[in-house]
């Protein structure tokens, strides 16, 4: 082999190397992900394998995985959003903090209240409509009640005399 | 030979429980008071029975009996004594048995008290306990048998109650061990705590069932019952506090309730439950919404019971889980057929529990305790939505879903924030009759405080509107009850003459259902300052150091200085401990031990923080990994949680306002006693 090839040999690897670590640096923005930013992702996310534990809390080899998994996401410029996205293909809709139809799991409750709420308001008509007649009757009964009792009687007239 | 002595004594109390309902009901039909005081004996018998069993399953536990499968599931050799004892409630059989022990040491305190005057209640109460005594005994008999032995057959090793045929005794060297995470004294009390609280709700159920089928539907079983129900409720609180405490101490995220469904499932009875000790007040008081407490009563009853299940078995994870399970379906079935037999029952005496007066006002005080029930049975149905859409979701999409803590929070926070207004306002609302104006006139000095101590603190706090209101309510609620306490104490010393202390005391003393509800207002505040802090200020940081180097996080700087690792080999625990040093800009305040703690017999290990607690803020060091060769880097999780300790300083005061509302009053005991022959602890006036 020549001199001449050699040196040909020598900066061909060179390109490739070089081309190597530049075609990395491109999908690699920046530093390694640290921490804090990984369990910024995992957070939002279930742990797929045990029950209701969050991913950045869980302390199983599997999370510490999928933790690892995060940070190369991460580091290819994926978004939060991606993320999660790749994880729910992957392991289902359960990996989310929320079921992903918020709308059912929010209105049914909501629903409910509302209809506890009006059940209610209408008990409050009814009960109130016939004292509005008798209104003599309920207060005189109101002055008879507390008097049961002489100690809360006693207070109840001191309060009156202060206001 | 011993486990086979304690499964037939466990049958035999099945068969007395079943004995017991049938003799009080035959008694009770046919008017022979014989027979219930038959069944009322053989009520009393069911705890020295159950001790009995439960003797004997203490004795497996600890003489190392590993062919017994409970014991070796849930014990090892190197667990001290005190803990093989308490892993009596470490599995689903024996909590099971557990709580079928406390209901009847329950159930037998309430059938030694006097019956003169309540004798029709009687069949019912024992009807009702041993039911439900005789459901518990009967999933331990039949499904999940703490007794049951290893046996190795044709087909493997696997555990009978009988011997099978060709089967040979099967003793394993060792057991697997507790669970890590279940040695923690918090949750070796927490689990008796939140079982008390179960089990003494079942006595104001077993009343109420009692009053709908006599049809004395008057206000006897509330008087009866309230005390009751107040302790059951200390017990449940103070259960969940421990559950808290726990999950904080030993769990290793930094939090102390995860919204996960276990805990609900304790949460839900407790929410019925408190919307209850307000409603029979208003019972009390003017003689309204006795449906309402009826089903108050019913739903924690049958809450509590799905509780019980929920939080040992994780079954409602999945449909599958559920189908595959023997006890789930039994256990739907029971809560279904109590639900709806006593609902019937409430239906049938509909009419005889009509009010005895109107609604006056919509400020009154029975209307904005109307409002706190609304609340509160919201956030039940928030809770059991969110416990059973997972189930709903993937019975009906296949979709396997999770809901976790931001559908909760998110749902329940106007919900809480609510109940605070309501706190703020309703204790200076008048029974009966209430206007904007007399209202107005109680709170406009509170309000003006509140509002100070919101200013104050955007100030020199936070400027986040979402806390500031949390703060202002928080404030309103402990200066109304601060305000209305003096107010009566004022009233008093100048009625009776004397100084504001013996005033303050005396005002107690003489109400103390009410006062003590007041100082439980401003516990339960106190731990609202924790929540809130915690949920709004939280901040954490993780990151890898070596030694020497820190981690800054708030004002705070945690420096990694030396970590060890070593064997406790009688324990079978390899503990790593790392020490870190701490200071809060730049004064150096101590050193924190983070570490690991790896069991060898169940291969499992458990994160223990290092924790420095102040009313300002609490730092939490977690050792989360480290070089095992070289031990020269370290990686950390470091939290600060601030204000969090207000939670556990509540939870104190809480239990002392707890403990002054349901104590026996002696004063009006010797009062009413020569009056009508009533129970002494029961007779006492609020």
């Amino acid at each position: 082999m020549t001199s001449s090839s050699r040196f040909t040999s020598y900066t061909l690897l060179l390109t490739v190397v070089i081309a190597a670590l530049s075609a990395k640096s491109a999908t690699a923005q920046g530093p390694t992900p640290t921490d804090d930013e990984v369990n910024r992702v995992a957070k939002q996310l279930y742990c797929p394998v045990c029950e209701s534990t969050p991913l950045d809390a869980c302390p199983t080899e599997a999370c510490r995985q999928w933790r690892d998994l995060i940070r190369t996401m991460l580091a290819e410029g994926k978004s939060d959003s991606e993320i999660k996205q790749y994880f729910v293909e992957h392991y289902g809709a359960r990996v989310l903090a929320e079921p992903p139809n918020r709308l059912v799991a929010y209105l049914v409750p909501a629903i409910a209240i509302l209809l506890g709420t009006l059940l209610l308001f209408r008990g409050f008509q009814i009960w109130m409509k016939p004292s509005t007649a008798e209104a003599g009757g309920v207060s005189a009964q109101q002055e008879a009640k507390p008097a049961q009792d002489p100690y809360v009687a006693r207070l109840e007239e001191e309060l009156k005399k202060r206001n | 030979m011993i486990a086979n002595f304690g499964y037939g004594v466990l049958f035999i109390t099945f068969l007395v429980t079943l004995y017991s309902v049938s003799a009080a009901i035959y008694g009770e039909r046919k008017h022979i008071p014989a027979m219930v005081e038959s069944a009322r004996r053989a009520m009393l018998l069911t705890w020295p029975l159950l001790t009995l069993t439960a003797g004997v399953l203490i004795y497996l536990l600890t003489h190392n009996h590993y062919e017994v499968q409970f014991v070796y599931e849930v014990t090892s050799r190197s667990m001290p004594t005190y803990l093989k004892v308490t892993a009596w409630w470490g599995g689903q059989a024996g909590s099971l048995l557990f709580w079928s022990w406390l209901m009847s040491a329950f159930a037998s305190l309430v059938t030694l008290r006097k019956w003169d005057r309540d004798r029709e209640f009687l069949p019912w109460v024992i009807v009702v306990a041993c039911v439900t005594m005789a459901f518990f005994i009967g999933i331990n008999v039949f499904f999940e048998n703490p007794f049951a032995q290893l046996y190795q057959t044709g087909a493997g090793i696997a555990a009978h109650t009988f011997k099978p045929a060709n089967g040979i005794l099967f003793t394993p060297q060792d057991g697997r061990g507790l669970n890590p995470l279940l040695r923690h004294p918090g949750m070796i009390i927490h689990p008796p705590m939140l079982y008390l609280g179960f089990v003494s709700f079942v006595i104001p159920f077993a009343f109420a069932f009692a009053a709908l089928i006599t049809g004395r539907t008057d206000d006897r079983w509330i008087r009866l019952t309230r005390r009751w129900a107040l302790w059951a409720w200390l017990f449940l609180s103070f259960g969940l506090v421990l559950g808290s405490r726990w999950a904080y101490d030993v769990l290793g995220w930094g939090g102390f309730w995860g919204w996960d469904p276990v805990e609900i499932a304790a949460l839900m009875p407790w929410l019925t439950g408190t919307a209850f000790l307000h409603s029979v007040m208003i019972q009390e008081k003017r003689g309204m919404l006795k449906h309402w407490n009826m089903l108050l009563v019913i739903l924690t009853y049958d809450l509590v019971i799905f509780g019980t299940f929920l939080t040992r078995s994780g079954i409602l994870s999945s449909v599958h889980a559920f189908a595959q399970s023997a006890i789930g379906p039994f256990f739907f079935g029971f809560i279904g057929l109590t639900f709806m037999a006593s609902v019937a029952l409430l239906i049938y005496r509909w009419d005889s529990l009509k009010s005895e007066t109107e609604m006056t006002s919509l400020l009154s005080r029975e209307a904005l305790f109307l409002l706190n029930n609304l609340l509160f049975m919201s956030i039940l149905v928030v809770c059991f939505w969110g416990v059973i859409f997972p189930l709903i979701s993937e019975l009906f999409t296949g979709q396997k879903v999770t809901v976790g803590p931001p559908f909760y929070e998110r749902a329940t926070a106007p919900l809480f924030a609510s109940l605070m207004l309501l706190m703020g306002v309703a204790p200076l609302s008048a029974w009966g009759h209430s206007t904007i104006k007399t209202l107005g006139r109680a709170i406009w000095k509170p309000i003006i405080g509140a509002v100070a101590i919101t200013a104050v603190l955007f100030v020199t706090y936070t400027q986040r509107v979402g806390a500031l209101l949390g703060f202002f309510l928080i404030a309103l609620v402990i200066l109304v009850t601060i305000y209305e306490y003096l107010r009566g104490a004022y009233a008093r010393q100048r009625s009776q003459d004397e100084n504001i202390f013996t005033a303050l005391w005396s005002l107690t003393e003489r109400n103390r259902r009410r006062y003590g509800g007041y100082i439980i207002h401003i516990s339960m505040m106190l731990m609202a300052i924790g929540i809130l802090g915690i949920e709004s200020f939280q901040v954490e940081t993780q990151g890898r150091i070596g030694v020497g180097e820190s981690l800054n996080l708030s004002n705070y700087t945690v420096t990694y200085r030396e970590l060890a690792s070593w064997d406790d080999e009688p324990k079978g625990v390899n503990y790593t401990r790392a020490v870190v040093d701490i200071y809060r800009n730049g004064i150096y305040l101590g050193e924190l031990h983070p570490r690991r703690d790896y069991y060898y017999d169940s291969q499992q290990a458990m994160t223990i923080p290092g924790e420095r607690a102040t009313l300002r803020d609490d730092l939490y060091v977690l050792l989360i990994d480290w070089e095992p060769a070289s031990t020269t880097g370290a990686t950390f999780k470091v939290f600060v949680n601030p204000l969090v300790n207000w939670l556990w300083l509540g939870s104190f005061i809480f239990l002392a306002g707890i403990i002054i509302a349901a104590w026996p009053e002696e004063e009006m005991e010797r009062v009413a006693v020569p009056v009508r022959r009533t129970i002494p602890q029961t007779s006492a006036a609020d």
